[in-house]
């Protein structure tokens, strides 16, 4: 007994030491936190793998054309080596710029609709839909794009608004059915789900105490939410929408379906055009040496910087106007 | 009432009208799709059609069973390597990504999440197929997996946080190793929902297209091999509705319905999960 007890009292200052003093925890622990580490560091490992291999495949071509040359030629001939990316940098900025003027007012709508304006059980009610419409394939909504709302565009909506509005360049030119209209019409639905989301995560963020005080002092509802609550979201609502706009950029399969792949530059929204990740869909499987490969990544390496530069703007508006980690963002 | 309450109170209405209006038209794409994919994949839809190859044009009968086959194939080589990959990364920013090191992890994280698919399908055909000199299935696993990694990263993280630091506490007062705390009570605890997690990632993926199309390609037959083509059910539908044949049309419809039942049950099983989770805590 006594000996046992001895050696009991003995460890126990070096076991609190050992705690107390993390250089000179067990070889296990140390094993586990370095083991962690690697995991982790991982992460930024894979980022500068992306960097990486878009620079290593996209160097040829830019050494040969040059960047400023590559981006503002609007050439596309794959026969004479002849790689300019200007209709596909147009194409992709068309549609996303129409994806985002249908999307935006519609999925802020929803937002405050479901935030403000229904009761809560609604908004759990609605939660599911909007969450299923995220989750959808993107090839699914192409085959939906050509076969569905291509052909209503070609007979009904591009008429229609040739008609009413084709006083602007926008809206002339014979109604195709695919092109930028229809991929930007794709886009909108594929992106509503990110901003709405994100811009309801925002508005749970804006103080009670705010719309309580406006409407204390007799605004209506439309007005407290005008005076008070949209002032307040204003920059995360801005985030939202960048990272839904960096959401549209980027998407590929339901645009390559619509848009018509015709690398050229029309200002009529009806007519065909082509975009960034659309063309690298297309060509990149059966690129024809080298050089081809090689301006299809720098496309991509084009795509990959804008879209980065977005994502980092749109996280840190995010994340200044919800003081806090986004959750379930992308 | 004043002229001027009565219009504050018609914009009022006007606006809550224009709102609720947004939530339509949110749906109705919804319902279309939903329901096209449903009404024209089930006529299209028979029992060979999950068991045979492809058939030629106009040939009738054949179906999808190697591109089934080939998505479960090359989503579980993404998961070989994503979820190990993803989940440590997630642990290790719960557990010790405080630090400098641990905010630029998940910022790096956060902003890969938004990265273009096609980017890293590119990506894999540089660092994969390239040096392979073949399109292969182990290619697009890769490239799913590098699509898994950081959003399961940033799940895994809230989830091991939201483990109470009693537990850790108890476990370490207890004399427990901290390794053998981290995995034996913290990632215990947290099983479940990064088990949820996990799914949700594989579901995303099976959907993914632009990063098999040129790491993954296709085949027309079955195929086993990791270094070997592979067809998938994403690329099928893809070919299949890009094409000019009326038949081709019909079987993109009917693999779209398969591909949402194989996404939407991973989806479910993963939401059955979580319930049945937060129900035996009750």
């Amino acid at each position: 007994m006594q000996p046992a007890s001895e050696t009991l009292a003995a460890r126990r200052p070096g076991r609190l030491t050992r705690i107390a003093e993390p250089a000179r925890r067990n070889f296990a622990d140390r094993a586990w936190a370095a083991l962690l580490t690697i995991l982790g560091v991982t992460v930024f490992v894979v980022a500068l793998f992306i960097v990486y291999a878009l620079c290593k495949l996209s160097a040829g071509v830019l050494r040969h054309t040059g960047l400023a040359a590559f981006v503002l030629n609007s050439q596309w001939d794959v026969v004479r080596d002849v790689y300019g990316a200007l209709p596909f940098i147009y194409g992709t900025l068309v549609t996303s710029v129409v994806a985002l003027f249908i999307a935006l007012p519609v999925s802020v709508g929803l937002a405050l609709f479901l935030t403000e304006m229904s009761p809560p059980g609604v908004r759990s009610l609605i939660s599911f839909p909007i969450s299923l419409l995220a989750g959808i394939p993107s090839v699914v909504y192409g085959l939906w794009g050509l076969f569905v709302l291509v052909p209503v565009l070609r007979t009904k909506v591009e008429p229609f608004l040739a008609a009413t509005l084709g006083f602007l360049p926008l809206f002339r030119g014979t109604p195709v059915g695919l092109g930028y209209l229809a991929a930007g019409m794709i886009l909108a639905i594929m992106i509503l789900p990110t901003i709405t989301s994100i811009s309801i995560e925002v508005l749970r963020t804006v103080p009670m105490s705010l719309r309580e005080a406006a409407l204390a002092l007799g605004a209506t509802r439309w007005e407290a939410i005008r005076m008070a609550v949209l002032p307040f979201a204003r920059a995360g609502i801005l985030g939202a929408t960048i990272l839904g706009l960096g959401r549209a950029l980027g998407e590929t399969m339901a645009v390559t379906m619509v848009i018509g792949n015709s690398p050229t530059i029309s200002a009529s929204l009806f007519a065909p055009g082509y975009s960034l990740p659309a063309v690298i869909a297309n060509e990149f499987a059966e690129a024809s040496g080298a050089l081809q490969t090689g301006a299809l990544a720098a496309l991509g390496l084009i795509l990959f910087a804008v879209t980065l530069l977005l994502n980092i703007a749109a996280r840190l508006l995010v994340r200044i106007s919800t003081r806090g980690p986004v959750r379930g963002a992308a | 009432m004043s002229t001027r309450l009565r219009k504050r109170r018609a914009i009022n209405a006007a606006m809550t009208c224009l709102c609720a209006l947004g939530l339509a038209v949110a749906l109705v794409p919804l319902v279309s799709v939903l329901w096209l994919v449903l009404s024209r994949g089930i006529a299209a839809l028979n029992l060979d059609f999950f068991t045979a190859l492809p058939s030629p044009v106009g040939e009738p009968g054949g179906g999808v069973g190697n591109a089934i086959a080939g998505t479960l194939y090359i989503v579980g080589i993404a998961c070989l390597i994503g979820v190990p990959l993803g989940v440590g990364a997630g642990v290790f920013l719960a557990e010790r990504g405080n630090g400098r090191v641990g905010d630029v992890i998940r910022f790096t994280a956060e902003v890969l999440s938004g990265v273009p698919s096609i980017i890293v399908g590119i990506v894999a055909y540089g660092l994969v197929v390239l040096p392979m000199k073949r399109f292969s299935a182990i290619a697009g696993g890769v490239a799913l997996a590098v699509l898994m990694i950081p959003t399961l990263a940033r799940s895994t993280e809230e989830l091991v946080r939201l483990v109470p630091g009693s537990l850790r506490e108890a476990s370490l007062a207890l004399g427990v190793p901290e390794w053998r705390t981290s995995l034996r009570v913290i990632l215990r605890t947290a099983l479940g929902g990064i088990m949820t997690a996990a799914l949700l990632a594989v579901a995303r993926a099976a959907g993914e297209t632009a990063p098999l199309l040129f790491t993954s390609l296709n085949n027309q037959y079955w195929n086993w091999r990791a270094d070997q083509p592979t067809a998938s059910l994403t690329v099928q539908i893809f070919n299949y509705a890009v094409s000019p044949y009326e038949n081709w049309h019909d079987k993109a419809w009917a693999a779209a319905l398969v591909l949402l039942l194989l996404v939407g049950g991973l989806s479910l099983a993963a939401r059955v999960l979580t319930r049945q989770r937060f129900g035996a805590r009750q």
